[in-house]
């Protein structure tokens, strides 16, 4: 034992927690209108690039200490990230409310793909960087070896589980949560009962875009680098934790995260890296096989 | 009335579309322009710009001029093949300078061919890029097998290390360099201790770098392009690990630095590359103008305006465009270049190839060692 599989664990789950974050947005976005949000991978992407420019604006004014320039950045980085949520629902998704299922589909794909121009278009092809915001490690020893931790690692994993929490008690005990619950159940009858369902619907983007924001900001932290392009690897990683926790659910969503971040990081450590992603898919092949609505999904049930 | 204007106009088309037919030499740059590798794109269109700039204002090729079209890969093998056929059947280019990346030379490379025109790679340096027998396959720069040998003599000699990790990106150049590498350990009686891929795209390398950390490795060599290469060493020196970081020359562009989060985390990293050509006598002039521009040559960028020059060279000594009589020009003649005489072996490498050591300071910036 020389603390490489607990090193591991953390490298698991700080991806995870990511993917977690991620997943939340394809997982409520498909319980309420049931279509897969194909852009939201790319918001995340534009979030990345409005956290870079959030620091980078809080640092020329001179804000210098990190909790105020996290503080800041998360706000500003979480804000406008809700805005492009709000637009891209009303643009793209909302005229395309009653008409067959595969329309908001393509829809979306088109988005993905207007979202990836325009910003590499806006920002240039180049890779894009930050630098460090969080200098510091945490090592412990155990057994012969030692487990290393930096502290953005674990400002991520802390921050993230906070902002899930934050979400599950946003959606279990508030009117604003209630109204969401009421309109995935059965939107028409919400809608007979006084809910103003296309403003729901509205509300479920920007709180998915929210929670890419937040991943964005973390990652951006962590990892120190990003393109326009970011969003596509990442996008198909969190949608497969959302089916593998079963989708629609919202505890599913992070706990497909943390599987996902865990199973890779552990198969790359234990075998070998180059399958790991063969690995991650054979585990959602064999779950959705003995699970075909996800682990914590509720049976399929017919949507208006 | 109608018939005599039908008839002029038609003329007049004939006329003008084979007055574009001679009035310029339609040569491509093909490169990733967007995309995680447009640093090195930008690099090749910056070379072969202003080369055609300057062969343009000494009076052009046979006293046509060159005018370039561009071509985006992305670095995807997919969408080089489109390009390459959009190149050749729309834009009837009939030279093309490119591509970059290894695996999109390769399939893009087989088009060229069958249309007859001569291609030149500044940068990919995969062996079987030129070892297809394709006629008009050349290349501006070394191959993976002499860059493999010159950092595993540099890791068994210099750094004395017995315990390498050869990590690689899963991609035709990455893959290739890495087993170039390995092989030449394995000559020199060194078994690496971890031969692992990662994944193009992916900015976490977390997992595989604590397994880096448990095989006790003393140098990591990586075969693969700095979007991956930045991250990787990061994540690291973030776990401890500090073997010295070896890769070759997928990574000669500042932004690794970018990508790797500063140059704290790049300092003391090594690659192998050509001699530097900014300090070859010849390209002097050259790069002064690059300079005064506010453009730094940097990587690929004379590579690539040699390159241009090469085609003018090709077409001014074979007195045509056509490709088998550029090609058996080029294999059988020297060109001066930017970067010095260059000569071409029957298979289109560069019969000298000049594969040097590079450390990355403690500013972000590399010299030759």
């Amino acid at each position: 034992m020389d603390g490489i599989f607990l090193q591991q664990l953390i490298n698991g789950l700080t991806l995870g927690s990511v993917y977690g974050l991620i997943a939340i947005g394809y997982t409520m976005v498909y319980g309420i209108i049931g279509m897969i949000n194909f852009a939201h991978g790319d918001v995340y992407m534009i979030s990345a690039y409005l956290a870079a420019i959030g620091l980078a604006v809080l640092a020329f004014f001179g804000v210098q200490s990190f909790p105020l320039l996290i503080l800041g950045t998360l706000v500003f980085t979480i804000v406008i990230t809700g805005v492009y949520g709000w637009t891209i629902e009303r643009i793209a998704y909302k005229p395309l409310r009653n008409s067959t299922r595969l329309a908001p589909l393509i829809s979306a794909i088109g988005m993905s793909l207007i979202l990836q121009n325009y910003v590499q278009i806006a920002q240039g092809a180049r890779q894009q960087g930050v630098p460090t915001l969080l200098d510091g490690i945490i090592k412990f020893h155990v057994g012969t070896g030692y487990v290393q931790l930096t502290y953005t690692k674990l400002f991520i994993i802390v921050v993230s589980l906070l902002g899930m929490g934050v979400l599950t008690y946003v959606i279990q005990r508030t009117k604003l949560g209630r109204m969401c619950r009421a309109t995935q159940q059965d939107r028409k009858m919400a809608s007979i009962l006084g809910i103003n369902t296309d403003r729901v619907i509205s509300y479920v983007f920007v709180i998915g875009a929210s929670m890419a924001a937040l991943a964005g900001v973390l990652i951006t932290m962590n990892y120190g680098t990003f393109d326009f392009y970011a969003g596509f690897i990442i996008g198909i990683k969190a949608f497969t934790a959302a089916v593998l926790g079963g989708i629609g659910s919202l505890p599913g969503a992070m706990l497909g995260g943390m599987i996902l971040g865990i199973a890779e990081a552990q198969f790359s450590g234990l075998v070998n890296s180059d399958f790991k992603d063969v690995f991650s898919f054979s585990l959602l092949v064999m779950i959705l096989i003995f699970r075909p609505q996800g682990l914590m999904g509720r049976p399929h049930v017919a949507k208006v | 009335m109608s018939k005599i204007l039908q008839k002029g106009f038609l003329a007049l088309a004939v006329s003008t579309a084979m007055g574009f037919a001679h009035a310029d030499i339609v040569v491509a740059v093909a490169a990733p322009l967007t995309g995680g590798n447009a640093a090195f794109g930008e690099q090749l269109w910056r070379g072969a710009e202003q080369a055609a700039n300057d062969i343009n204002a000494a009076g052009g090729i046979n006293g046509e001029k060159i005018k370039l079209v561009k071509g985006d890969d992305a670095c995807e093998p997919k969408q080089a093949v489109a390009v390459a056929n959009r190149l050749v059947d729309s834009d009837k280019a009939v030279a093309v300078i490119g591509h970059f990346c290894s695996s999109s030379t390769i399939p893009a490379s087989e088009i060229y061919d069958e249309a007859g025109i001569i291609s030149i790679t500044p940068a990919s340096t995969n062996p079987q890029v030129t070892e297809r027998g394709l006629n008009g396959e050349f290349r501006m720069c070394g191959r993976d097998d002499q860059q493999g040998i010159v950092a595993g003599d540099y890791i068994v000699d210099v750094l004395k290390a017995t315990k390498v990790a050869i990590v690689h990106d899963k991609d035709t150049y990455g893959q290739g360099l890495a087993d170039a590498t390995k092989a030449q350990l394995a000559k020199r009686g060194i078994k690496e201790v971890l031969y692992e891929g990662l994944t193009r795209g992916e900015k976490d390398f977390n997992a595989l770098v604590t397994k880096i950390r448990s095989s006790g490795a003393e140098v990591v060599y990586f075969g693969g392009l700095h979007p991956e290469a930045g991250p990787l060493v990061r994540q690291m020196r973030e776990q401890g690990v500090n073997a010295k970081f070896i890769s070759g020359d997928g990574v000669v562009t500042d932004e690794l630095v970018t990508t790797a989060g500063g140059p704290q985390y790049t300092k003391g990293v090594l690659m192998t590359f050509g001699a530097d050509p900014r300090l070859i006598a010849d390209g002097k002039a050259v790069i002064e103008k690059f300079r005064s521009s506010g453009y730094e040559p940097e990587g690929y960028t004379l590579y690539s305006y040699a390159s241009m020059q090469a085609v003018a060279a090709a077409f001014k000594g074979a007195g045509s465009t056509e490709g088998a009589a550029a090609s058996a020009w080029l294999k059988s003649n020297p060109v001066e270049t930017v970067m010095g005489k260059k000569e071409w072996d029957k298979k289109g490498d560069l019969k000298v190839s000049d594969y040097v050591m590079y450390e990355w300071d403690d500013q972000g910036k590399y010299h030759q060692k």
